[in-house]
């Protein structure tokens, strides 16, 4: 039929066309990549079994008993069969049995929220506060006291551990395709957030969370590089002239689109991210907090 | 005066927008102007727009359904134009704003207006003739269902030219959705097209359970329901069940953009995340009120066209209950990158997987009712073929995405957009095909034409193919969805195919335009005479004529088993004449639906635009409009025996005429041969 | 083709009920539907209530600002409502007009003293700088409140709607059917009440 010959076409294109540098999911630069893409490769085979034969079965009755085969069986009777029945049932809960077993323990091992093991000898986790604003990501590195905007620079070979929240944003996700889990960035909360590049390379980051205006625009770049070129690249950060302080911050804050990439050699207050947080938490939004913009009146009428 | 109203909320200067207004406006002009030529307002009234005939009330609702998946439609090919444009240095033609507007748009649409309408269309005109009742339970609440409905859609169709519509996305999340970040009245119309609209639904649920728990023939017990009477049954108690949620949330979304409050807003006390679980203990049961009539649809038409009883009814009764229960437990799954513990993730993702086991059993009931049988390729049965071939691919991809593990690279995707709409064509929207050709003569009584309808299924089935199988990849690319320009190569060629599958689908429905006006012409070549158009009808709709008189049957005789007109005509009872008639009791047309509905419009309207004086009018009117209704006891009358004699006599008539037609090898849709199964001898 | 099964003439009246008390019956059923949408509605504002009960953004907590007393008082007239309309029902079964305008118009004034007791209150919280605007928790607090007030409000307008209808149609058939239907609701808006009053009230005191 038609439309299976499309279905067969794309898929060949789908292969034919596999560049896997330009599919990020498929090419997973780190450890949590890798065990997402072992479980959707799993998944996708598991679910074969019931999907091929369905398919086939379609093709197969339909032709075989077309009205006009006068040479096909017809029992119009016909409405049970404890073997079929049982076999209809049985599969498919044995299928949903093996996928919920992997789902718990793929979900408890791949939990965001989980550090990830590492060798030992290794660097230990760097920390990167990752702040959503409209429409562009501050990152703020807090053991090194510097913050870039829109480029998230790490080693590779070491886990990363972020912290997340948005100021003054719509809900936004922070989502590296070829590093893996996605997680949401809200006000006055934290997320976190624990991946690992161990190839080195530049990759793609995105919003997939959709926020207004400068949604498309929000994104940015993440390199992973040895850790000597990491060093040297915070070496160049420090010896920026620019400075993350309150006032630079608030005017960081106002929504703007397409930011160059910025180096911060300074982030003053120390504690800007819980700051930022804090702000929102119990709703102590007082004009005397440094951060706090005055909001638009919200009255309707 | 005219609250945030002025002149300057009509977009002049947008040659796009003003496009579409003077297109609608166009088009209604012409409709409005044959109307009035032909003189066919007074029958408009008396007929249609007053009537509490479930069989005309839902076709109304069929229309409307139409009409919105046209609109529906525009702003998805409008997408697929943006992402084939807008691409490196070139912009496309849309802005991000009116692009966002236009995606918010088309899902609001396609779910709202056109699934929830076409499903309510289709138990209207159908359930009451399954369960050989007279009428539903509430004949003027249908009514007023039916308008709140319209009333929701024309508010959308107002934003078009008055305002903006909602860019917060068709789920409308706050904060994004909130006064701060959408200060215009965008969001307002979003909020109040679903609050009318949903009131419509829930009145819906009600009579719905009502009638097919209260007025089944005697004889008729639940498990000698037909599988699309027990599939409403299923759809209008997750109504009842998810609807009141989705008023309560957009309430106090409203209250937040009205009176200031803090449920949902950054800080304050304010908590996004509460709006996400609320919004989807509506939102994922609302995707199986829409699709479990598509499977009821399903289960009729296979086993109509292919001659045989249903495989396994207990269980697909069973497995319908099941997907109705566990549906309510699996809303989480919806926002698993929201940073809830592995444990809760984990525990929604198996529930989710856990549907799935109901669904697969339902498919290959399905088949197994093809199995040994004689699979005619009507229209109906391709759609189903197509439903069974393409929604497994949905089901993988969504026990994929129920994998938390999996999700978290997957969620907010285009592989998450081509999941979705893989449930929701082949599975919903095919199945609304399918129902149509199905039951188009038993509610107009005559068929659709086969010739047309072909080419409009094979254009919609292979445009799915095009412009959905490419997002699938693109989520493999790791593209988000929504994106009104992006700069990646590598996606480009990907959405290059799925605008030609765009296009296909844009041939597909002109050929369905054409189908419907053909068959119009041509109403006398594709008559149905006797009733029973796919002359193997098992079920009691196809035991009266087409369309069926206004009281459905002259008698509400006992039924005997599932399939009972098919039981009849195997005993040679199916065509009996009764020894005589009675008078038969129905409810009066009115036009209080259609008043409130509209008033309902305009206080949405008002409510919208702030206009406070002509809000507290509107609702005072549709107080006043109750009162009045409720002092009127004369709402019901006496259809004459001898009335009913005369029509059933003429029946008669028509079915004498359409066994000549037969047995001289004409009428009938007859693609292939029939074999009737009632001249099969039972062994 | 057989002719053994039977098939009932089904001129009989029994199998096409459509008396009025078929029809009273169907819509007291569909009245009980309605009434369990109702309730899910409660439920879903009532989570939002719970969710935002500790939610006050600096502002004052349940135990500042509420009076249980006062919120007792109110709880009185409504239950004591609910008791008056229990005789309105009695007086409608014996069929005694008078007796249900009587009893329909004390429990239209208890459940106007309900409702201004509760304006009041509300009044005087927004005067005092404590408006649903002011956090989380009193969006959660008025939302709910207010739901539940603006149900008794519109129950009075239907009692008001139903004593002009028991003065120009006497007790006829429909007018018994939506005075039962009233009393459906009236009793449903007590429960309610007392799950506001427990959990809005005395968890938020005590």
């Amino acid at each position: 039929m038609k439309a299976s010959r499309w279905l067969l076409f794309s898929s060949f294109l789908f292969l034919g066309g596999c560049n896997l540098s330009s599919y990020p999911l498929l090419d997973p630069a780190g450890p949590v990549g890798r065990s997402e893409l072992h479980l959707i490769v799993i998944a996708f085979l598991l679910m074969l079994i019931p999907v091929v034969p369905v398919i086939f079965m379609t093709f197969w009755f339909a032709w075989r008993y077309r009205a006009s085969n006068r040479s096909a069986t017809y029992k119009p009777f016909w409405s049970h069969s404890k073997a079929i029945e049982a076999i209809v049932w049985g599969v498919p809960i044995l299928i949903v049995t093996g996928l919920s077993i992997l789902s718990w323990i793929t979900t408890h091992q791949l939990d965001p929220y989980r550090p990830l093991a590492t060798a030992s000898g290794t660097h230990k986790p760097l920390r990167v506060d990752v702040v959503a604003l409209n429409w562009k990501w501050l990152f703020l590195y807090p053991d090194q006291g510097v913050a870039t905007v829109n480029q998230l620079v790490v080693p590779v070979d070491t886990p990363i551990d972020l912290r997340l929240t948005a100021d003054d944003a719509p809900m936004t996700a922070f989502f590296i395709p070829r590093l893996g889990t996605q997680i949401y960035a809200m006000a006055g909360m934290v997320t976190r957030l624990h991946l690992m590049a161990t190839s080195p390379g530049t990759f793609f980051g995105v919003n997939t969370q959709i926020s207004g205006k400068g949604y498309s625009k929000m994104h940015f770049h993440v390199i992973a590089a040895p850790y000597r070129s990491y060093e040297a690249w915070l070496a160049k950060v420090r010896s920026s002239p620019h400075r993350l302080d309150i006032v630079t911050y608030r005017r960081l804050e106002r929504p703007s689109l397409n930011n160059p990439v910025t180096y911060y050699s300074t982030v003053a207050p120390d504690n800007l991210f819980a700051d930022i947080v804090r702000k929102y938490i119990g709703g102590v939004m007082l004009a005397s907090d440094p951060l706090h913009n005055p909001a638009t009146p919200h009255f309707g009428g | 005066m005219f609250g945030k109203l002025t002149l300057s909320a009509i977009p002049y200067d947008n040659p796009i927008i003003m496009g579409a207004v003077g297109f609608t406006l166009v088009g209604a002009a012409i409709v409005f102007g044959l109307i009035t030529v032909y003189g066919k307002w007074g029958y408009l009234w008396r007929e249609w727009l007053t009537s509490v005939d479930h069989k005309k009330i839902g076709i109304m609702y069929i229309v409307l359904a139409l009409i919105m998946l046209l609109r529906g439609f525009s702003d998805a090919i409008m997408m697929r134009t943006q992402q084939l444009l807008a691409f490196g240095p070139d912009h496309g033609y849309l802005p991000p704003q009116h692009f966002q507007e236009i995606f918010t748009a088309h899902g609001t649409i396609m779910i709202l207006f056109v699934a929830m309408p076409f499903i309510v269309g289709l138990m209207n005109i159908v359930v009451p003739l399954q369960i050989r009742a007279r009428d539903v339970a509430f004949p003027f609440m249908n009514s007023l269902s039916f308008w709140l409905t319209a009333a929701g859609a024309m508010l959308i169709m107002v934003s078009l030219g008055v305002g903006d519509f909602s860019r917060a996305g068709w789920i409308g999340y706050p904060p994004l959705s909130g006064i701060h970040f959408s200060p215009d009245t965008g969001v307002d119309y979003w909020d109040w097209a679903l609050q009318l609209s949903g009131l419509g639904t829930t009145l819906t649920g009600i009579n719905f359970v009502a009638t097919i728990l209260r007025m089944r023939a005697p004889g008729m017990t639940l498990m000698k329901m037909p599988i699309f009477t027990w599939t409403t049954l299923f759809t209008a108690i997750l109504i009842l069940l998810a609807f009141p949620p989705l008023t309560a949330t957009l309430a106090m979304l409203s209250l937040d953009r009205y009176l200031g409050m803090h449920f949902f807003t950054n800080g304050m006390g304010g908590d996004m995340m509460l709006y996400a679980n609320l919004f989807w203990v509506w939102g994922h049961p609302e995707v199986y009120i829409v699709i479990l009539p598509a499977f009821g649809v399903y289960s009729e038409v296979v086993a109509t066209l292919c001659g045989k009883r249903l495989f396994g009814y207990a269980t697909m009764v069973w497995a319908t209950g099941v997907i109705t229960v566990l549906s309510f437990s699996v809303w989480l799954h919806h926002f698993f990158t929201m940073g809830a513990s592995a444990t809760v993730n984990s525990v929604f993702g198996i529930s989710s997987m856990l549907i799935a086991i109901p669904t697969g059993v339902k498919i290959f009931n399905w088949l197994f009712t093809m199995y040994q049988g004689k699979v005619r390729f009507e229209t109906p049965m391709l759609w189903t073929m197509a439903f069974l071939v393409l929604f497994p691919i949905g089901g993988m991809t969504g026990v994929m995405l129920a994998l938390p593990g999996a999700d978290y690279v997957l969620h907010n995707t285009e592989f998450l957009v081509a999941h979705f709409h893989n449930m929701l064509i082949p599975g919903v929207l095919f199945g609304m095909f399918a129902g149509y050709e199905y039951w188009f003569p038993k509610a107009t009584g005559f068929g659709l034409d086969p010739k047309w309808g072909r080419r409009a299924f094979w254009a919609w089935t292979i445009g799915f193919v095009l412009a959905f199988v490419p997002l699938y990849v693109l989520g493999f690319l790791g593209m988000p969805r929504r994106l009104d320009h992006y700069s990646n190569p590598a996606w480009h060629p990907w959405l290059e195919i799925a605008f030609v599958g765009a296009v296909v689908i844009l041939y597909g429905i002109i050929c369905q335009v054409i189908e419907l006006i053909v068959s119009i012409r041509d109403r006398e070549r594709l008559r149905d005479f006797t009733g029973d158009y796919w002359q193997n009808g098992r079920t009691l709709e196809w035991a009266t004529s087409s369309p069926a008189p206004v009281y459905n049957f002259a008698h509400i005789d006992p039924v005997h088993d599932i399939d009972e007109f098919m039981y009849l005509k195997e005993r040679g009872l199916a065509y009996k004449r009764p020894a005589g008639y009675s008078d038969i009791h129905m409810p009066r047309n009115t036009p209080a639906g259609l008043v409130i509905g509209s008033l309902a419009f305009v206080l949405g309207f008002a409510l919208i635009w702030h206009i406070w004086w002509l809000a507290g009018a509107m609702a005072f009117a549709i107080f006043t409009t109750l009162l009045v209704r409720s002092m009127n006891d004369d709402v019901d009358y006496f259809i004459p025996a001898a009335e009913v004699e005369k029509t059933e006599a003429e029946r008669f008539r028509m079915l004498e005429e359409g066994e000549r037609r037969l047995s001289e090898g004409r009428g009938g849709p007859a693609q292939t041969p029939v074999i009737l199964v009632h001249q099969v001898q039972q062994s | 083709m057989s002719t053994d099964i039977a098939i009932h003439d089904s001129g009989a009246a029994s199998h096409e009920a459509h008396g009025p008390e078929e029809s009273v019956s169907r819509t007291v059923y569909g009245f009980w539907l309605y009434i369990m949408t109702d309730c899910i509605l409660f439920a879903t504002v009532f989570t939002a209530f719970a969710v935002m009960s500790h939610r006050y953004a600096g502002g004052p907590t349940g135990r500042e600002l509420f009076d249980l007393p006062y919120a007792f008082g109110e709880t009185m007239f409504l239950l004591l409502s609910s008791v008056t309309y229990g005789f309105v029902v009695l007086a409608m079964n014996r069929m005694d007009k008078r007796g249900v305008l009587i009893w329909l118009g004390v429990t239209f004034v208890l459940g106007l003293g309900f409702i201004g007791m509760e304006i009041n209150e509300f009044h005087h919280m927004i005067t005092h700088g404590y408006g649903p605007d002011r956090s989380g928790f009193l969006s959660g607090f008025f939302t709910l409140v207010g739901t539940h007030g603006t149900h008794v409000t519109l129950g009075l307008v239907w009692m008001a709607v139903m004593i002009f209808q028991v003065l120009r149609k006497g007790l006829s058939v429909p007018v018994q059917s939506r005075l039962i239907r009233l009393s459906m609701f009236w009793h449903f808006l007590d429960v309610v009440w007392i799950g506001v009053f427990t959990v809005v009230y005395l968890m938020g005191v005590l």
